[in-house]
C-alpha cells in the first residue's frame, strides 16, 4: 500500500531531517575546502526546518502508516525538544569541528538522522517501528561518539557504546519476539487485548524494560554513560545526553501508559530504578575532578528524577515527564555546550582546577554555565526548580511520599558538586591564563538561547506546562 | 520595590559610580518603605496593600504580596540596613565593585520578598533567590576560609529548603492552594482537616527549614563560620535581617497553619531554645575571636525569639516581633563596629587588640552604646524586647522564663568583658596607638544606629502600636483553627499589652 498524502504530512520532520542530511552528504564533495560554510548553513537550516515541520503533525494528528506511527500531542512535545536539540547541536558544532580540525559534512548528516531516528522513537505505536527508530538514532550515535578519531578516548568511548548498546538492543529485541510470541501483535494498543500467555508477556516486557533502561541510563544499566559521555567528542555529549534520552523516555511512556500489564509490572521496577539511578549517579558524581565526567553522573542522577514521576503513574506524572525532559534538554545542552568549548583544543581542560578563577577571564560564559549549573541543581527562576516542582507534585499527589523525600535528599547531594564548580568559577584565584579566546559566533548563540529558554521556562511555564498536560491527556 | 534593581545590573564598571548609585537605590526603597508606615491602617489586623497577579496556571502559582503588622517593621528593616551595609563597604570593597552591590541589593530584593510573599511557591522562591547572591557576597568578598563557609551555609539552608517544598506541596495536595490566605480561610472553615500525623510532619518540614535559618541550637554550625567569614556587609545583613526570615516564618506558617503540631511540639521547641540561649552565651564568652563572638550572640538572641513565639501568648510573641527587630539593629551595629576595627588592623582576634579607647574614643563609645543595647540596659531598644518576652513567657511558664533570664546575665558578662579585652586599659600593640578614629562617613552611620537603638528604646509603642492587631491575630487564627485539644491547648490569656509597655520604659 503506498503511503497517503496524510501520511506524509504525519511524517514530515522526519522526512525533512534525511532529506538535509543526504543533500549535506552530497554537496560536501562539490563544495570543496572553499565553500564549506555552505554545509553549516545547510544543516542549521534543515534543522530549523525541521523543527518548524513539527507544526503539520501538530495540525492532523492521528495514526500513519497503518498504524506504525502516532502522531499526537505527545508525539508532537517530544519532536519539538528533539528538533530544539538538533538545531542547537548543528548550531554548536562547527567552531569545535574547525578547532579539532574534523570533517563538518558527515557530522551534521549523522545528527540528523539521529534526530529523525529519535523522531520515530516518540511517534511508534508499534514496537517494530519502535525498533526501527532505536537502531537509526544508536548507529548514529555509536559513529558521532568515535568522531574524534585520533582519539583514543573517543574510540573507547564509541567501542564500549556499540557492545553494550548492541546487547540493549538485543534485549529489546528479544522482548518484543516474546510480546509477540504472547500477544500476536506488536502494535501497542492491542497487546492487552490479545495476551493469551501472561507469564511470557511479563518476560517480554521486563526484556523491553532493560533494554530502554539502557538507553535513559537508569541504573543498574547506566554503567556505559560516564566513559562514553566523557570520551564523545563535547558538543556530541550534548547531543547524546540529551536527544535520545528524551526519545526513549518517550517511548517508555507510551508502553508504560498504553499496555496495561506493562503498568501493573513495572511499577516496582521503576520505584526502585529510580532510588538507585539517583543515589549512584549523585554519589559517584560528588567524588569526581573532571567536569565532564561529573556531568554524566548528574546526567544520569537526572534520569533517576524523571523516573520519580514515572512511578507516579498519573497523567500529572506524564507532564511532569515531559515538562522536564524539556527543561533538561535545554539546561544540559546548554552546559556541555559551554564545556566543548572552555575545555579548549583536544579538551585538554576538564578538570575543575582549569576552571580555577573563570569569572574574572570570562564572565559572560561563566555566568551562562552558572546558570545551567544551578538549574540542573533545581535553584527557582530557572527552568530545573519548576521541573523538579512539577516531580515533587505529581508524586506527592500519588502518595509517593518517601520518593519525594528521597528525591529531595538528592538534590542537596547534587548541590553540593554543582556548587563546586561554582565555587571554583567564581571564588578560586586563576591559576593561569585561560587559553580560550573570543567566544564564536555560534556558541555564543546557542549559550544565549538556552540560557534564555531556561529562564523563559523557569518564569512563564504556562505555554509549555499547558501543552504538556494535554499531551500527557493523549496516552489514557 | 524590587524593580529598582534592574537599573543596576545594567551599569558599566565605574566604581565610584557603581557606589553612589547603590546607595541612592537603596535609600529611595527606604524611603519608599517609610511612605509604607503611613499607608498601614494599624487596626486592620490581616493583609494589606496587597497586590495580586496570575502567574502559572497550572498547578494554580499566582504573584501574590501583601503585608501585615508583622512583615512592615521587617521590611523597614531591611531598607534600612541596605544602605548602612552599603556604607559599611564603601572603601573596604575593591575587587569587583559591580558583583558586590548587584548581589547585595538582589539580596534585599530578595529578603523583602520573603516578607510580603502570600503565596507559598512565591515566598520559598524569594526563600531561595536569596541564597545565591549571599552565597557569593560569602564566598567571593569573603576572609581566609570563605568558601568552606559559603558552602556550608547553602547546602544546610538548602537541605531545610527542599523538605519545606515538599511539605507545601502536600499542603497544596490537601487544600488545593497555594495562597496563604485562601489556606488559612479554608483551614478555619473547616473544609480540610489535617490528621495529627500528617499536621506534625508538615509542619516538621516547615519548622526544620525554619530553624535552621534563625538557628535554632542543634542547627546553629553553619552560622559562626558563615558570619566569621562574611565581609561586614554581609554580617550585617544576614545577622540584621536574613535570620529574622526564620523567625518570621514561624510566626506566619508554623502556628497558625499548624497549631496541633505547635502546641504539641512546644515543649521541645522551647528547651531547645533555652539550651540555644544558655549555650550561645556560654560558647560566646570563651570566643577570642571578636566577629565569631558576636557572631554567638546570634545564637542567644534567636533563642530568646524562638522562646518568644512558643510561649503561644501575644506578649511574648510582640516581645519576640521587638526582639527581632532589635537584634537586626543592635547586631547590625556590632558587625559594622567590628568591620570597622577589621578595616584598620585587619584582624578579629581580640587579642590584637587592647586600649583601643585611647587612639579612638569615639569608635569606643559607640561601641559601648551599642553593647549595652545588646545585653538589654533599659532606656535602649534590647531591653523592651527581652522584657516582653521574659514577662510573656512567664505567665504561661514560669520556670522557662527564669532559666531563659540566666542568658540576660551572660549575655553582658560576654559583651562587657569582650568590650574591656578590646578597648580599656594600656594600649598593648605598639601599632594600635596610631590607629585613626572614626570617620566622617563611620560617625554617619554610627549615629543613625545610636539614634534608632535610642528611639527604639524609649518610643516602643509607635511600633508596638502597629504590629499589635497582627500579633494577635495570628493567635486568634491558632484558636479558631486548632478544635479538638484539650490537653494541649492553653488559654492563651493575654493582657492588654500597652500597659506592659508603660512598664517597659
Amino acid at each position: 500500500m503506498f503511503p497517503s498524502h496524510q501520511d506524509m504530512i504525519r511524517f514530515a520532520p522526519e522526512i525533512v531531517l534525511c532529506v538535509a542530511g543526504i543533500l549535506i552528504m552530497l554537496i560536501e564533495p562539490f563544495a570543496g575546502r572553499a565553500h564549506r560554510r555552505v554545509v553549516d548553513v545547510m544543516a542549521v537550516l534543515g534543522a530549523a526546518a525541521a523543527l518548524a515541520a513539527v507544526v503539520l503533525p501538530m495540525r492532523n494528528s492521528g495514526t500513519a502508516f497503518s498504524e506504525l506511527l502516532r502522531v499526537d500531542a505527545f508525539s508532537v512535545f517530544v519532536h519539538a525538544i528533539v528538533g530544539t536539540v538538533a538545531l542547537l547541536a548543528v548550531m554548536a558544532a562547527p567552531s569545535y569541528l574547525d578547532r579539532e580540525a574534523l570533517p563538518h559534512g558527515e557530522f551534521f548528516a549523522l545528527v540528523l538522522f539521529a534526530a529523525a531516528g529519535m523522531g520515530v522513537l516518540a511517534s511508534a505505536q508499534d514496537l517494530i517501528t519502535a525498533f526501527v527508530g532505536l537502531e537509526i538514532s544508536s548507529i548514529a550515535s555509536y559513529i558521532l561518539a568515535s568522531y574524534r578519531r585520533n582519539s583514543p578516548r573517543s574510540n573507547e568511548a564509541a567501542l564500549k557504546y556499540f557492545l553494550l548498546g548492541s546487547f540493549a538492543t538485543a534485549f529489546f529485541l528479544y522482548g518484543v519476539a516474546l510480546i509477540y510470541g504472547s500477544s500476536g501483535t506488536t502494535s501497542l494498543p492491542k497487546i492487552d487485548a490479545g495476551t493469551t500467555q501472561p507469564m511470557l508477556l511479563a518476560l517480554g516486557l521486563a526484556l523491553l524494560f532493560v533494554g530502554l533502561a539502557f538507553k535513559v541510563a537508569a541504573a543498574p544499566f547506566q554503567l556505559w554513560t560516564p566513559d562514553v559521555y566523557e570520551g564523545a567528542p563535547a558538543p556530541v555529549t550534548a547531543l547524546l545526553s540529551t536527544g535520545p534520552k528524551a526519545a526513549a523516555f518517550a517511548l517508555l511512556l507510551r508502553i508504560y501508559m498504553t499496555v496495561e500489564h506493562a503498568s501493573s509490572l513495572w511499577f516496582w521496577a521503576l520505584w526502585i530504578s529510580a532510588v538507585v539511578t539517583m543515589f549512584v549517579g549523585n554519589l559517584t558524581a560528588l567524588v569526581q575532578t573532571n567536569v565532564k565526567r561529573m556531568l554524566a553522573y548528574s546526567s544520569i542522577a537526572h534520569a533517576g528524577y524523571i523516573l520519580v514521576a514515572f512511578a507516579a503513574q498519573s497523567a500529572l506524572g506524564t507532564a511532569a515527564v515531559l515538562f522536564y525532559l524539556a527543561a533538561y534538554a535545554l539546561m544540559k545542552l546548554g552546559a556541555f555546550t559551554a564545556l566543548s568549548w572552555l575545555s579548549g583544543p583536544g579538551e585538554r581542560h576538564m578538570e575543575l582546577d582549569d576552571y580555577a578563577g573563570l569569572a574574572s577571564q570570562r564572565p559572560v560564559a561563566a555566568a551562562c554555565f552558572s546558570l545551567f549549573l544551578l538549574s540542573l541543581l533545581g535553584l527557582p527562576v530557572t527552568a530545573g526548580f519548576l521541573g523538579k516542582f512539577y516531580i515533587f507534585d505529581a508524586a506527592l499527589k500519588s502518595h509517593l511520599i518517601w520518593l519525594a523525600v528521597l528525591l529531595a535528599l538528592n538534590t542537596i547531594i547534587g548541590a553540593y558538586y554543582y556548587l563546586r564548580v561554582i565555587v571554583a568559577m567564581y571564588m578560586r584565584p586563576a591559576r593561569r591564563d585561560f587559553p580560550v579566546g573570543k567566544v564564536p559566533a555560534g556558541i555564543a548563540t546557542v549559550l544565549a538561547l538556552a540560557a534564555a529558554g531556561t529562564i523563559a521556562l523557569g518564569l512563564f511555564p504556562n505555554y509549555v506546562i499547558e501543552f504538556a498536560a494535554r499531551a500527557a491527556t493523549m496516552l489514557k | 520595590m524590587a524593580g529598582s534593581l534592574a537599573l543596576l545590573l545594567l551599569r558599566g564598571d565605574d566604581r565610584i559610580w557603581i557606589r553612589r548609585l547603590a546607595l541612592v537605590v537603596s535609600l529611595a526603597e527606604f524611603v519608599l518603605s517609610l511612605w509604607l508606615i503611613r499607608a498601614f491602617d494599624s487596626s486592620e489586623p490581616s493583609y494589606q496593600l496587597e497586590e495580586a497577579r496570575k502567574w502559572i496556571s497550572s498547578p494554580p502559582i499566582n504573584y501574590h504580596i501583601g503585608m501585615d503588622g508583622i512583615s512592615l517593621f521587617l521590611i523597614i528593616l531591611t531598607t534600612i540596613l541596605t544602605p548602612i551595609a552599603i556604607l559599611a563597604s564603601w572603601n573596604s570593597i575593591n575587587d569587583r565593585v559591580k558583583g558586590f552591590f548587584i548581589s547585595l541589593l538582589m539580596l534585599e530584593a530578595g529578603v523583602i520578598g520573603v516578607f510580603v510573599s502570600l503565596d507559598l511557591v512565591l515566598f520559598f522562591l524569594f526563600w531561595e533567590v536569596m541564597l545565591i547572591p549571599m552565597y557569593f557576597l560569602i564566598g567571593i568578598w569573603g576572609h581566609d576560609r570563605r568558601i568552606y563557609a559559603a558552602v556550608k551555609f547553602v547546602l544546610y539552608t538548602m537541605f531545610g529548603s527542599i523538605l519545606m517544598l515538599v511539605g507545601i506541596l502536600w499542603l497544596f495536595n490537601r487544600t488545593g492552594s497555594f495562597d496563604l490566605p485562601a489556606i488559612q480561610a479554608a483551614l478555619q472553615a473547616g473544609r480540610v482537616s489535617l490528621s495529627l500525623n500528617e499536621e506534625m510532619l508538615i509542619f516538621g518540614a516547615f519548622f526544620l527549614a525554619f530553624a535552621i535559618k534563625v538557628p535554632l541550637f542543634p542547627f546553629h554550625t553553619w552560622l559562626p563560620d558563615a558570619h566569621t567569614e562574611a565581609p561586614t556587609a554581609g554580617s550585617i545583613m544576614l545577622a540584621g535581617v536574613l535570620l529574622k526570615m526564620g523567625t518570621y516564618g514561624m510566626l506566619r506558617f508554623c502556628l497558625p497553619l499548624f497549631p496541633a503540631a505547635a502546641h504539641r511540639l512546644a515543649p521541645i521547641v522551647a528547651v531547645l531554645a533555652i539550651i540555644g540561649i544558655l549555650y550561645g552565651a556560654l560558647v560566646a564568652l570563651v570566643q577570642t575571636d571578636l566577629k565569631r563572638l558576636v557572631a554567638y550572640t546570634s545564637v542567644s538572641h534567636l533563642g530568646f525569639v524562638v522562646l518568644g513565639i512558643f510561649a503561644f501568648n501575644a506578649t511574648a510573641a510582640q516581645g519576640a516581633l521587638y526582639q527581632m527587630l532589635n537584634h537586626g539593629i543592635s547586631t547590625g551595629a556590632l558587625f559594622l563596629l567590628v568591620g570597622m576595627l577589621y578595616d584598620r588592623r585587619h584582624t578579629h582576634e581580640i587579642s590584637e587588640f587592647g586600649g583601643l579607647a585611647t587612639p579612638m574614643p569615639v569608635l569606643a563609645a559607640f561601641f559601648l552604646f551599642v553593647s549595652l543595647s545588646s545585653l538589654g540596659l533599659p532606656m535602649l531598644n534590647g531591653f523592651v524586647g527581652e522584657f516582653l518576652i521574659l514577662n510573656g513567657t512567664f505567665e504561661q511558664h514560669a520556670r522557662w522564663a527564669v532559666i531563659a533570664a540566666i542568658g540576660v546575665i551572660f549575655s553582658s558578662l560576654y559583651l562587657l568583658w569582650a568590650y574591656q579585652r578590646t578597648f580599656f586599659g594600656d594600649v598593648t600593640r605598639e601599632k594600635n596607638r596610631t590607629l585613626p578614629d572614626a570617620s566622617a562617613r563611620e560617625r554617619g552611620m554610627l549615629w543613625v544606629m545610636a539614634a534608632i537603638i535610642l528611639f527604639m528604646g524609649i518610643a516602643s509603642p509607635l511600633i508596638t502600636s502597629r504590629t499589635e492587631s497582627s500579633v494577635r491575630q495570628v493567635f486568634d487564627e491558632m484558636r479558631r483553627n486548632d478544635k479538638p485539644q484539650p490537653v494541649f491547648a492553653k488559654q492563651n490569656v493575654s493582657p492588654a499589652s500597652p500597659t506592659q509597655e508603660a512598664q517597659g520604659r
